[in-house]
């Protein structure tokens, strides 16, 4: 388990990164710094580039131009190793949920002896224990999106980006999710996550990346960002005002 | 028609009795379309899923080829390998005309390609599915194979019973390159176009009887496996 090193969190920059498809830009950030121990909301409207932004991050779309950096270096294997991604709607492999967190803690060299224990930690740690012979299938949406989590921090990953995981999810199930992300940002896991829910923004994050139209808009924390916007699609967005 | 039920009469009479010249031939149509299928599972799954999750100039192009061979004539495919394997052919010295080897040969041929075309509608499904994920955590397009082929086992067995009963009921092929020698390579559908010829209904109307009874039990679990498979969100397209 990492150590608290939030003050030592490493740097994500973006530098130049544009991404065209059919002459159109959909995303186009000259620059962005996640130095600070997040969690990290990334906020905006539908198609303003949120999503993308955050595969890019991870490494999963090349951008067309510009490069995506850790500590100044080009993001390369090694970093994305350190980093976990949790998808909208969860991608669940079709096999017990002990055996999709196994999946992964195998794939980590774990023997089988620690997997088991480790797994047992892990349900516990999502509330789902009792339920790791349970087809993952089967699972209901909050409690697949809890397994899809608990999979990515089977990873002990450095960094833990999540595409709106909550969107399709009730309010108490949310909660769950939102506590689990709260432990795993406390323990070290530098959180960056996308969202369209501004009071999950002020619930959750201690600085905001707001976007529009696939550029990053404003940066800093989440307060500021939230209390007194300086751009005026931050402050039509967070009024409630139709962003598009 | 009392000679029907008569025929019908001497046909149960056979099954039931367990004559074994019938239940001999039952058991090499098993044995030969068994084996037939593993082999063409072998070669069919691994090509399948490469082809889903493989990226090369003319993918396009082979899966097509894969499909439009999944059509191919029996009596082509028969003519085919009797000619490779006839005295004359490319494996002449092997001998294996007219052996039942030569008809798993000429299944093999049939059904790899159903396999292979299934397997890759399957995967390519599962794949756009997991492609994401997996990548996330790490799991290269290659190391994906295994993964894709272990999730989609349920629909991949309804592959393997497709092939299957494309293998059971051939005739064509079969009787080109096993020649239809009594106790060597008589097989059920063979049977019944010669026994049929001969006027000995008996014999023909219990094979059918006996085949009709494995393509249903066959398309049962195909039927039941489908909808597992339906139910855990994958199915053939």
């Amino acid at each position: 388990m990492r150590d608290l090193v939030h003050e030592m969190a490493s740097c994500l920059s973006v530098d130049g990164v544009r991404i065209t498809r059919k002459g159109k830009a959909l995303l186009d950030v000259q620059q962005l710094s996640l130095d600070g121990p997040g969690p990290t909301l990334i906020l905006g409207p539908n198609g303003s580039g949120k999503s993308l932004l955050l595969r890019c991050l991870h490494g999963l779309i090349m951008p067309d131009r510009g490069q995506v950096r850790q500590d100044g270096v080009v993001l390369n294997a090694e970093h994305k190793a350190r980093q976990a991604m949790v998808f909208q709607q969860p991608v669940l492999l079709r096999r017990s949920v002990a055996a999709n967190l196994d999946f992964v803690l195998k794939r980590q060299g774990l023997p089988r002896s620690s997997r088991k224990a480790r797994i047992e930690e892990l349900l516990a740690e999502g509330g789902l224990d009792g339920k790791a012979r349970q087809s993952a299938r089967s699972l209901s949406g909050g409690e697949a999106q809890r397994l899809a989590i608990l999979r990515a921090l089977a990873l002990d990953p450095e960094t833990l980006f999540l595409d709106e995981p909550t969107s399709a999810l009730d309010p108490s199930a949310t909660q769950m999710i939102e506590r689990m992300i709260l432990r795993a940002s406390t323990r070290g896991v530098r959180i960056v996550m996308v969202t369209h829910d501004i009071g999950q923004a002020r619930r959750l994050a201690a600085d905001i990346v707001m976007m529009q139209g696939g550029h990053v808009v404003e940066h800093g924390a989440a307060k500021q960002i939230l209390d007194a916007p300086e751009s005026d699609a931050s402050r039509r967005y967070l009024a409630g005002g139709l962003v598009t | 028609m009392q000679g029907f039920a008569s025929e019908f009469n001497s046909a149960l009479s056979l099954i039931l009795q367990g004559d074994p010249e019938l239940w001999a031939i039952v058991l090499l149509s098993l044995k030969v379309s068994i084996f037939a299928v593993l082999i063409s599972a072998l070669i069919g799954m691994p090509v399948g899923a490469a082809l889903a999750v493989a990226r090369f100039p003319g993918r396009r192009a082979v899966i097509v080829l894969m499909n439009a061979l999944m059509g191919f004539p029996p009596v082509v495919v028969g003519l085919l390998v009797y000619l490779m394997l006839s005295r004359s052919g490319p494996l002449g010295v092997l001998e294996l005309l007219y052996t039942p080897t030569a008809m798993i040969i000429a299944q093999v041929v049939l059904v790899t390609p159903i396999i292979a075309a299934l397997t890759r509608q399957v995967v390519e499904m599962l794949a756009e599915e997991y492609s994401e994920q997996l990548r996330s955590l790490g799991v290269s397009r290659l190391a994906s194979v295994p993964v894709l082929l272990r999730d989609a086992r349920l629909a991949l067995v309804t592959a393997l019973l497709a092939g299957f009963g494309r293998a059971i009921a051939e005739v064509g092929a079969v009787i080109i390159v096993g020649g239809n020698i009594n106790h060597v390579t008589r097989v059920m559908t063979t049977t019944i176009a010669l026994e049929t010829s001969k006027g000995n209904l008996a014999l023909a109307l219990a094979l059918g009887a006996i085949l009709i009874g494995i393509a249903v039990a066959v398309n049962a679990m195909v039927s039941t496996l489908s909808l597992r498979a339906e139910q855990e969100g994958l199915r053939h397209a």
